[in-house]
């Protein structure tokens, strides 16, 4: 069987799915949701870079490399806003993240 | 090869900032905070020097850096909103900030950065400088939102923002990585051109589109996807709350409707549905919810989310009528959101700021003035008539009408008829309840001062400058709309 683009954005579009649900069915730490996010902006770049390799055009492949920075740039962010709420709460269990109901 | 260098002319305000920002930073990392009070007042100076630039560029349709940055008589508008935004804000804030001890010269430093990713975001003419704006404000904005980093409630909002702006942002991409995939371009330009002579799109386009939408409607904070609203808000220092509410709203909505209006006109019956039910959905949300609230910033959380829902309407009616009076209702809007703050900010007891609405109570005896300013408010966010608010939401339901929306019209009369309720409820408890602890008098003359011109432009005097308003606005809206 030949690998075309159709397996590569469903691979895509599983992975975002799972980012997406680890983000609202994780009942557990926040890491997990940092992990989701990641997972999800990868998913993203898959998509990116398989559309720009068949279509042969290299604005997909560009693209893929400043998601790749900003998500650094968001990762070093959140952690470091996730140490913060550490310090002051004591705890990064998502069921400690209810000072305020919205 | 010939090397060419893209002209630098359009992009002058952007560039401004970004060196100035670096600067401040170098000068607060290697002098610590000693020199915070010179950062603080060389940030808000920057800003007024960016929004002369701003005007210096002026209103001719220029596009630079490869057809990623455009700047014309929209970006001219909504910049200028957002500068505004910045700059009144950022003079604001500083008693509030050294009364929780958290002044330092990082606050500043990131107001910049943040609104020199909103004049990106304004500015973008490709999903590419659209994603790379939107992150550096967003990034800012997650710091700024966890700033009172000792206290619980501050990182709290901090973490519950970056965790909905990330999954947002992640909506966004996977919905750009699509229209990319199916119509071959990011740039705008290319794309307005695919769509406008009435072409129907792929199915992945419009899949596109509609994750697109939902993650710039997680930005703007239309309903369903507020939910991290009214928590930020009262989570965030004061100041930062003031800052959301004002200039990243414009911003994010300047998006929406290049993107939208610029960009995808030719799909208006494709997407016109989505932004009536962002529009009602906010709407509703915005008139109830707020009913319940104790927390004054909790209610403006409320109230700036039924007041995007106002401005969609304009935008629903997918016409150059309904997007200039979108225009002119954001820029009421921030008149209104900045003066409600001003106020808020001033809110100080002996013991320390407070943000509960009884706090308010006989206010009119202790502080008539302040009483009579936040009355003014509060009577044009309900949209009493001869006030700015009034005359905000008569454009949009006007131009939502003659595009045959009946319905959304009239469901935004009754919002906002039940949204005048809490408004008014503010009223009634600052001149005739029995009066609580009195505040200490205001020290910030700057803070006085945006309350003072805010309020004169939001009372009855606004009916003289509301016809040069719509024609400004008119004209931005023409340079966006081909």
């Amino acid at each position: 069987m030949e690998i075309g683009l159709f397996h590569y954005l469903a691979l895509a579009a599983i992975l975002f799915t799972m980012g997406i649900f680890g983000i609202f069915l994780n009942r557990k730490n926040v890491i997990t949701i940092l992990m989701s996010i990641e997972l999800m902006l990868l998913a993203v770049n898959i998509n990116l870079i398989a559309f720009s390799s068949f279509m042969g055009d290299l604005t997909g492949q560009i693209f893929a490399m400043f998601v790749l920075t900003v998500a650094a740039a968001e990762a070093a962010i959140g952690l470091a806003i996730l140490v913060v709420y550490f310090r002051s709460r004591g705890s990064i269990a998502v069921d400690d993240i209810n000072l305020m109901k919205g | 090869m010939e090397q060419s260098y893209p002209n630098l002319i359009p992009a002058l305000p952007e560039l401004w900032l970004a060196l100035g920002a670096l600067v401040l930073l170098m000068l607060g990392v290697f002098r610590t905070n000693h020199v915070r009070r010179t950062v603080n007042n060389a940030a808000a100076l920057m800003l007024a020097v960016a929004f002369f630039l701003v005007f210096a560029v002026g209103p001719t349709h220029q596009v630079t850096f490869s057809g990623l940055f455009v700047s014309d008589g929209f970006t001219l508008f909504m910049k200028a909103l957002v500068l505004l935004g910045s700059g009144a804000v950022l003079v604001m804030s500083k008693p509030y900030l050294v009364d929780k001890d958290i002044f330092r010269f990082e606050y500043p430093v990131l107001v910049v950065t943040a609104t020199l990713g909103m004049l990106m975001m304004v500015s973008a003419n490709d999903m590419l400088s659209l994603y790379l704006g939107l992150e550096l404000q967003s990034l800012s904005l997650y710091v700024l939102a966890a700033f009172n980093r000792d206290r619980q409630r501050s990182t709290e909002a901090g973490l519950k923002y970056f965790v909905l702006g990330a999954l947002s942002s992640g909506m966004l991409l996977y919905g750009i990585s699509l229209i990319y995939g199916f119509s071959g371009t990011t740039n705008f330009t290319i794309l307005a051109g695919l769509y406008s002579g009435g072409a129907t799109p792929s199915v992945g386009v419009l899949v596109g589109l509609v994750f697109v939408l939902a993650g710039l409607a997680f930005k703007i904070s239309a309903a369903p996807f507020h939910m991290w609203t009214p928590d930020v808000y009262e989570g965030a220092p004061t100041p930062v709350t003031a800052f959301f509410a004002a200039a990243p709203k414009i911003a994010a909505m300047a998006l929406v409707v290049r993107l939208l209006m610029g960009t995808f006109q030719g799909l208006v019956a494709d997407w016109q549905q989505l932004v009536v039910f962002l529009s009602i959905a906010s709407m509703v949300v915005g008139a109830f919810l707020a009913l319940v609230q104790t927390n004054i910033k909790r209610l403006m959380a409320y109230s700036s989310i039924g007041h995007v829902g106002f401005a969609l309407v304009g935008l629903a009616a997918g016409t150059t009528e309904g997007v200039t009076s979108l225009l002119v209702y954001m820029a009421i809007y921030l008149s209104m959101t900045l003066g409600a703050f001003a106020c808020i900010l001033s809110m100080r007891h002996k013991e320390g700021m407070c943000e509960d609405i009884s706090d308010l109570a006989g206010l009119a005896k202790n502080q008539p003035r302040m009483a009579a300013a936040l009355a003014i408010f509060m009577f044009s966010l309900a949209g009493i008539p001869l006030l700015a608010g009034f005359f905000g939401k008569l454009l949009v339901f006007l131009a939502a009408i003659s595009a045959g929306l009946y319905t959304l019209a009239l469901i935004g009369v009754l919002a906002s008829v039940v949204g005048a309720f809490y408004y008014l409820r503010i009223v009634k408890i600052m001149y005739f309840d029995e009066p609580a602890d009195a505040f200490e008098a205001p020290e910030s003359r700057s803070i006085g001062l945006v309350m003072g011109v805010t309020a004169a432009l939001n009372s009855p005097l606004s009916f003289f400058l509301i016809s040069p308003l719509v024609a400004w606005a008119g004209a931005a809206a023409g340079a966006l709309v081909l």
